[in-house]
């Protein structure tokens, strides 16, 4: 078992003639994921890879021929969020926003349109998703991963492949990581995810690594309290951030009390979550705590 | 980014918001021109000189002043244009004054404090106000939290005459008949303008009964500024860390901080965390340096060159998850830029992911002076060791 995608989960890829998706393809494909099409508006009729996947205008064309149960965006900023709009009219049950710099106003109408709608959007500006030893969407490299028993779930890119790495390393291994984004305003947040990880009976335990800014932390601690019963080891990054600085996610500004490292580690300890003091501790911490 | 006051209430002007009104300077030889067009074309005797800067505590740090006669405004602003202005949020360093806004003086009888922002807690736009405007705002939200009232927008579920009129009742403005058109304009000027931050601060209700915005201050989103070709032209290179806008030139991502522990890492959060452990571990770290998801040559290169160009460096920790660049690519990168750049400084290197171990022993048999380390703590330990 594992969350939202496994190696039956048939993809489409948004985007798939540029050079970022054309590349990211070609190694889910390596990996295992069930690419089926792509869809890039005015390149309806191509086929791209050695698979000769076929590109349609829109995914409602796609929808014609093909059953599709996720999706990948590799879109230019400027047009992401109406791929992600469109991706949404489709009832794509999975969509996944890998595009970086979207503008804030974009996706508050993403927002809306996600409120009444059945869809989980994942990011955007993340890594996207990756079920150990059967699919990824996304960039997520997939040689670090191991099949085993914990659910990874991260705000950050590099700080996901980091805790993957320890995780596997320390002889535990992983079923499902998930890269949420680090940008204001993401599709699905730390509870959303950890929903997910509780109903999945082989996830034994959850990394959560989150940053300053924000108060989604803070939030997924206090759920966890009263919620979440399996083990969950943190690890909060941003401890010497500078106040007001923009550390390169746009999430990433601390701009209120309760949104700095030190006020995040406070509440998680509070909720009776493990922290991992330094970034190099993860898997040890998380190894502790599962043998305990 | 951020823009001036000056040209904030600009913008705010063409939604139709009354604003303070006035003209900038940048010559000193306009000084005396200005304020006599100032004081006829406004009808107001006295004037505001205001330094332009993007950072706040102006008045505090001496960049404001109240000047009742033309001396007065003569001699002010000859004062604070050119001045190195300090402020709480300039630094030590503090900041030049290469423009001043010379504006009409109003007399006062309430002062509002104004912002709207997105509050991703409610995944809704929100206004904030309080009638102690024109003070500290963080001040007062710690003091007394009740006079500090929000209202939220958004589509749907909270609309935008509801929350302009809890605003109104707020700041007890509802005699005033186009109190609700000027709060709906501020916020098509928010909303039209991709602002991430709109404050007035204060706004302010005049003896003779006007709502007037007296100060502006607009953070723009800048992932939008391709639509707003206006707005991004009001961009100051003069008001940004040298160091910090040549990175962005290379496209990468670097702010400067205090320490002396150079860090080169891809990624914003492992970025962090890598600051962070060289924290934990007795160090300080220089800065915060993204070289983005795909490290090569080049961007090793000109991450090392920002680096290098801060004195206070004395060592280099290089942290790279290689995920889908190989990390022998990137350790060949690390030791064509070292020798190119004539290194003077220790240079601890951990490369992790795709062909970490190929990418170590490269490290190792290279002739150049370079620590490898496998783990970011060790890797943390070495560089810090190294400057203590």
């Amino acid at each position: 078992m594992s969350i939202l995608l496994n190696k039956d989960t048939k993809i489409l890829v948004q985007g798939i003639t540029g050079s970022e998706g054309l590349f990211h393809t070609v190694q889910m494909l390596d990996y295992g994921s069930k690419v089926v099409c792509g869809v890039t508006p005015g390149k309806g009729g191509e086929t791209v890879t050695e698979n000769n996947l076929p590109v349609f205008n829109s995914i409602a064309d796609a929808k014609e021929k093909f059953e599709i149960d996720a999706s990948a965006i590799f879109v230019p900023p400027r047009f992401a969020a109406k791929a992600i709009l469109e991706a949404i009219e489709g009832n794509i049950k999975l969509i996944v926003c890998i595009s970086e710099g979207i503008p804030i106003n974009d996706m508050k109408k993403v927002q809306n349109a996600l409120d009444k709608s059945d869809s989980i959007l994942i990011g955007p500006n993340c890594p996207g998703l990756i079920t150990a030893e059967e699919s990824k969407i996304g960039i997520t490299p997939g040689f670090i991963c191991k099949k085993g028993s914990i659910g990874i779930l991260s705000r950050s890119g590099t700080l996901t492949y980091e805790a993957i790495d320890q995780i596997v390393n320390v002889g535990l291994g992983m079923t499902t990581a998930i890269g949420i984004g680090g940008d204001p305003i993401i599709g699905s947040s730390m509870i959303d995810i950890l929903k997910h990880f509780a109903n999945d009976n082989d996830t034994k335990g959850v990394v959560m690594i989150g940053e300053i800014g924000g108060n989604m932390e803070n939030e997924a601690a206090r759920w966890i309290k009263e919620n979440f019963d399996k083990p969950v080891v943190s690890f909060i990054a941003g401890q010497t951030a500078p106040k007001g600085k923009r550390m390169g996610h746009a999430g990433a500004i601390i701009s209120e009390g309760s949104e700095t490292a030190e006020a995040k580690i406070e509440i998680l300890k509070e909720c009776g979550i493990s922290v991992a003091k330094t970034v190099s501790e993860i898997g040890e911490t998380m190894i502790k705590l599962i043998e305990e | 980014m951020k823009i001036h006051e000056f040209q904030a209430k600009e913008i705010l002007a063409s939604y139709n918001v009354p604003i303070q009104r006035g003209y900038v300077v940048s010559d000193v030889n306009n000084i005396e021109k200005i304020i006599s067009k100032v004081q006829s074309d406004f009808q107001s005797n006295a004037v505001v000189v205001k330094a332009q800067i993007h950072a706040g505590g102006r008045g505090k740090g001496g960049g404001v002043k109240f000047c009742s006669t033309t001396e007065k405004a003569s001699e002010a602003a000859n004062e604070i244009l050119g001045m190195n202005l300090i402020t709480h949020q300039t630094g030590e360093a503090g900041k030049r004054v290469n423009q001043i806004l010379i504006t009409e003086a109003l007399d006062i009888k309430k002062e509002f404090y104004f912002a709207l922002m997105y509050d991703r807690s409610k995944n809704a736009d929100v206004f904030i106000v309080s009638t102690e405007g024109g003070v500290d705002i963080e001040e007062v939200a710690e003091k007394s939290p009740e006079k500090i009232i929000k209202a939220w927008i958004k589509d749907d579920t909270y609309p935008l005459a509801d929350a302009v009129n809890i605003v109104i009742n707020a700041l007890d403005l509802s005699s005033y008949k186009n109190a609700s058109e000027i709060f709906s304009n501020i916020y098509k000027c928010y909303s039209q303008s991709d602002c991430n931050l709109l404050e007035i601060n204060p706004l302010v209700l005049t003896e003779d009964e006007k709502i007037i915005a007296l100060d502006a201050k607009v953070d723009i989103d800048s992932n939008a500024l391709f639509r707003q070709e206006k707005i991004a032209s009001y961009h100051d290179e003069s008001e940004e860390d040298p160091l910090e806008l040549k990175a962005s030139e290379y496209g990468l991502n670097y702010i400067k901080l205090d320490g002396n522990v150079g860090c080169m890492v891809n990624g914003a959060g492992l970025a962090m965390a890598t600051m962070d452990i060289v924290k934990h571990h007795g160090g300080e770290p220089a800065n915060f340096l993204d070289v983005g998801g795909a490290a090569n040559v080049d961007t090793i290169k000109n991450g090392f060159k920002i680096i290098l160009s801060d004195p206070n460096v004395k060592s280099i920790l290089i942290n790279i998850f290689g995920g889908i660049v190989r990390c022998d690519r990137v350790a060949n990168g690390v030791i064509q830029a070292v020798k190119e750049l004539n290194l003077n400084v220790g240079v601890v290197v951990r490369l992790q992911g795709t062909n970490a171990k190929l990418a170590k022993e490269i490290l190792d048999k290279s002739d150049i002076d370079l620590v490898s380390a496998e783990t970011i703590d060790d890797a943390a330990k070495k560089a810090v060791g190294m400057v203590l």
